[in-house]
């Protein structure tokens, strides 16, 4: 009797004990294996890191390769070869201390000959390379030992730290090849988590992970990217769950993906974008010089509208060159509310005036009528431009709209600086530098202040902030151009859309943080009952 | 007929000449320049780069000299490299000829498989039930837009049904199926996209075979065939189709250039990775070298097209000679 009641007793404990145990084989058992298939709209071009310019060949060769430094997932720079690295001389100088346990997927020795090896190739005019510019204002750079590397630059550049997260590439693969015109393009080498398998043009591109991967061995076995040019095909696949991961429209995120099928099977996020979208002025236009009408332009026009209808919500008001979870963006630096009585005021100032009864506004004789060109192929764009033309319309001016296709776009309207308003968007980098966009010198042909923008101050400041490590420092800085420039509105600065996306949900430890959510894709796991694709190797 | 056919090759040589002087011009007439959505508007890329490709693809040479150089190496059939990825242009060609030619030939048979038959049927009873359901039919499948076929009988034979792929011609793990399992999984992922193309060819060469077949029917021969008693079968098929397939072999002999000409749209929905897609971006990144080698390969495919077709009205067709 008194055995039984003992029992009794103990049996939540050995429950509790299970259950602890339990819980405890879930949080540490992280199961290997599994594939995730991505779907992207074109394929790559070149898995060479330095000649890869479109995204699909970045995001591909950003899994095989590293660089010496990374973003983590608050946006801080943190090594990736380089365990760490030091800023000297007032920021002359950085010495990078490399990692010495790391492979080449050949399994020869990462060392600074093969970091030496990327910038020599990176400065060398015979390389179609893009990415050159950062490093040219490189002094020197010299090897000091097998793991040490010390880096001169002409005058302190700050961006030139996060430049080094560019694509290391191994020397002794590429030594002898013309990097232009070289197999290795199709066939990468490099040391990153995943390992190039195959790539069949325009059908997929297949990694397999890197058992020896120096931080761990990613969990996921493969890594499959397939090619599926149209986004209604992508959205079909994601029904048959033939697609694990994808981007989504704000339309089918809210809608189309809300039914028990997707809530079943699949997770959605809703991350903050790097991107905003913007309506600039051709400043040398007399009409637009006037900075009383940009101010009341952007009385006239109501972004939340714009956000809602166009993003269906899923964006936010944006007031500067930056995005909103960035260090450089000012919260002080308030969105104007929308109000056309303002408008029509500061209009009226500038000598708009409305004379006769068609309402449009005049001056000199003329009626206020502008062009908003964009490029083909955004609707979004497309249908930003049309509630703009018809808010400027309630305060009295005509706009046209013009979609061009975008190599017309770029070397007739952009090229020749011949447009009065363009509706285009940034894609905003993690470090704030803007100086290439904003510099009052950056106005040739094939540079990007295409608008003609000229402050003094912004442009010292711009200088400066190239210049000054320390970031409380530099964020002063950015808060003050950020502030100038809404103020001055040389654009008007619409919205900074989410990124939205969907994950198929066997995947486990996936957590969503101010980068995104692929900053920790190494660790992603499929308990192995729900592992999907089994043939590994 | 070799004499015939040798001249006919000749003068194919200065329509060719034609055909590439004028499309360079064109080309390079249209406004935009080269370039690639990616890099045209990253901040990151310096107009020294541009400058430097300008360098490199001798876009700052004068249009004839650029000709001239052009013609040098595709005489040898050397179309020089892609701007966009650099890589031959033959190699980013032949890659993707497999499956563009195969879906269009597969599709042009199935066409011809179909489509003849029903057109004689339907001449044979003009006006009867059969002919009224297939005009219906083949003016429906003629009007409805691919895509929205294409997407229509995916989301029921793929998603509703289950049967079908959706996209692509080989499974993920294509690579580790047996010989025989993989000649299956391509026919698999070809029906849907074989039979989405077939369609709008079903209803033309359907239109053509009934209408000339109806021609056909009614010439004196067939009263004669018909009087001295022979079974409707062989009066039909042995007297008037021989006589009703002149335009059919003109048909074949236009949709050989087209076996090359993948369609882009369709494409891009069935994720093939065929010739179309190729182009297309080609023009849009104006990707010269790329453009001049698919305008060299359809002129060459229309202008063999065509001589196929001659040749075979002879042998179709009693009644024409070539000297």
């Amino acid at each position: 009797m008194r055995r039984k009641t003992l029992n009794i007793l103990k049996l939540p404990i050995v429950l509790v004990a299970f259950l602890f145990v339990f819980i405890c084989l879930q949080a540490f058992a992280q199961d290997y294996g599994d594939a995730i298939v991505g779907a992207s709209i074109s394929d790559a071009r070149n898995l060479l890191p330095m000649l890869a310019s479109d995204s699909a060949s970045s995001e591909i060769s950003g899994m095989v390769f590293n660089g010496l430094v990374k973003y983590d997932k608050d946006i801080n720079l943190v090594g990736d070869l380089a365990k760490s690295w030091e800023v000297q001389e007032g920021g002359l100088v950085i010495i990078f201390h490399l990692r010495a346990d790391v492979r080449w997927h050949d399994g020869s020795p990462f060392t600074a000959a093969d970091v030496e090896f990327t910038y020599r190739k990176m400065i060398d005019p015979s390389v179609r390379t893009p990415y050159g510019g950062d490093f040219e204002r490189v002094k020197s750079l010299e090897v000091l030992d097998d793991h040490t590397i010390k880096v001169t630059y002409k005058e302190p550049f700050v961006p030139g730290l996060a430049s080094w997260g560019m694509s290391i590439i191994p020397r002794h693969l590429l030594e002898k090849e013309d990097l232009n015109n070289t197999a290795f393009s199709r066939y990468p080498v490099g040391t990153g988590p995943y390992k190039f398998k195959t790539w069949k043009t325009q059908e997929k591109i297949e990694l397999v992970s890197n058992r020896d991967y120096f931080e761990h061995r990613p969990f996921l076995d493969r890594a499959i990217t397939r090619v599926i040019p149209d986004e209604s095909t992508i959205f079909l696949e994601l029904q048959t769950q033939g697609v694990d991961s994808a981007g989504l429209t704000p339309l089918q995120y809210s809608r189309q993906t809300d039914t028990d099928f997707f809530k079943k099977h699949y997770r959605k996020f809703r991350l903050p974008g790097f991107n905003y979208t913007y309506l600039g002025y051709n400043l040398s236009n007399p009409k637009f010089s006037d900075k009383r009408v940009r101010l009341a332009l952007n009385y006239a026009v109501d972004k939340t509208e714009i956000i809602n209808i166009v993003l269906l919500g899923f964006g936010t008001v944006s007031t500067g060159p930056f995005v909103p979870q960035s260090w450089a963006y000012d919260q002080g630096v308030l969105p104007v509310a929308f109000d056309p009585a303002k408008a029509r005021s500061l209009l009226a100032e500038a000598g708009w005036k409305s004379v006769n009864k068609d309402g449009w506004l005049e001056k000199d004789g003329r009626v206020f009528e502008f062009t908003i060109a964009t490029n083909q192929g955004n609707e979004e764009r497309q249908k930003v431009a049309e509630i703009i033309q018809r808010r400027l319309k309630g305060v009295g001016i005509r706009v046209k709209i013009k979609v061009v296709e975008w190599s017309v776009f770029l070397s007739e309207f952009i090229d020749k600086k011949n447009f009065e308003a363009i509706l285009l968007g940034w894609s905003v980098p993690r470090d704030p530098d803007i100086y290439d966009i904003w510099y009052s010198g950056k106005t040739k042909e094939g540079e990007f202040n295409f608008i003609g923008y000229k402050n003094d101050e912004v442009d010292k400041l711009l200088i400066e902030g190239r210049r000054i490590f320390d970031q409380q420092e530099r964020q002063k800085i950015y808060h003050r151009i950020h502030e100038i420039i809404y103020d001055e509105q040389p654009y008007m600065f619409l919205f900074t859309a989410e990124s939205l996306s969907i994950l198929h949900n066997r995947f486990q430890g996936v957590k969503p943080a101010p980068a995104g959510i692929g900053y920790n894709f190494i660790d992603w796991w499929v308990a192995r009952p729900q592992q999907k694709y089994r043939i590994a190797k | 007929m070799i004499n015939y056919i040798l001249k006919r090759l000749l003068g194919m040589i200065p329509v060719l000449l034609g055909v590439t002087v004028l499309s360079f011009a064109i080309i390079n007439l249209a406004p935009g320049k080269f370039s690639t959505l990616d890099q045209a508007m990253n901040p990151k890329v310096s107009p020294e780069y541009q400058m430097r490709l300008v360098k490199a693809f001798n876009l700052d040479k004068p249009l004839p000299v650029r000709y001239w150089l052009w013609l040098k190496s595709s005489i040898c059939f050397d179309f020089g490299r892609s701007f966009s990825d650099n890589r031959l242009i033959m190699d980013k060609i032949a890659e993707r000829l497999p499956v563009t030619v195969g879906i269009n030939v597969l599709s042009l048979l199935f066409v011809f498989l179909v489509a003849i038959p029903i057109g004689v049927k339907a001449a044979t009873k003009a006006g009867g039930g059969f002919d009224t359901v297939t005009t219906y039919f083949s003016f429906l499948l003629l009007a409805a837009p691919t895509f929205w076929l294409a997407l229509l009988l995916m989301q029921f034979f793929c998603i509703q049904l289950g049967w079908l792929p959706i996209s692509g011609i080989h499974s993920l793990d294509f690579e580790y199926f047996s010989p025989l399992r993989k000649v299956w999984d391509i026919s698999w992922h070809l029906i849907l996209p074989v039979f989405v193309s077939s369609l709008g060819g079903f209803a033309v060469i359907s239109r053509y075979m009934r209408s000339s077949m109806m021609e056909a029917l009614n010439q004196p021969y067939i009263y004669t065939a018909r009087a001295k008693g022979l079974p409707q079968s062989q009066v039909v098929y042995k007297h008037a189709l021989r006589n009703a397939s002149l335009p059919i072999v003109t048909m074949i002999g236009l949709s050989i250039p087209g076996l090359l000409g993948g369609s882009v749209i369709f494409e891009s929905i069935f994720a093939l990775p065929g010739l179309g897609q190729l182009f297309f971006q080609a023009v849009m990144a104006r990707d010269m070298p790329l453009i001049m080698a698919e305008v060299v390969l359809g002129a060459v495919l229309t202008m063999l097209g065509n001589l196929i077709a001659d040749i075979s009205y002879a042998y179709v067709d009693p009644r024409i000679r070539y000297k």
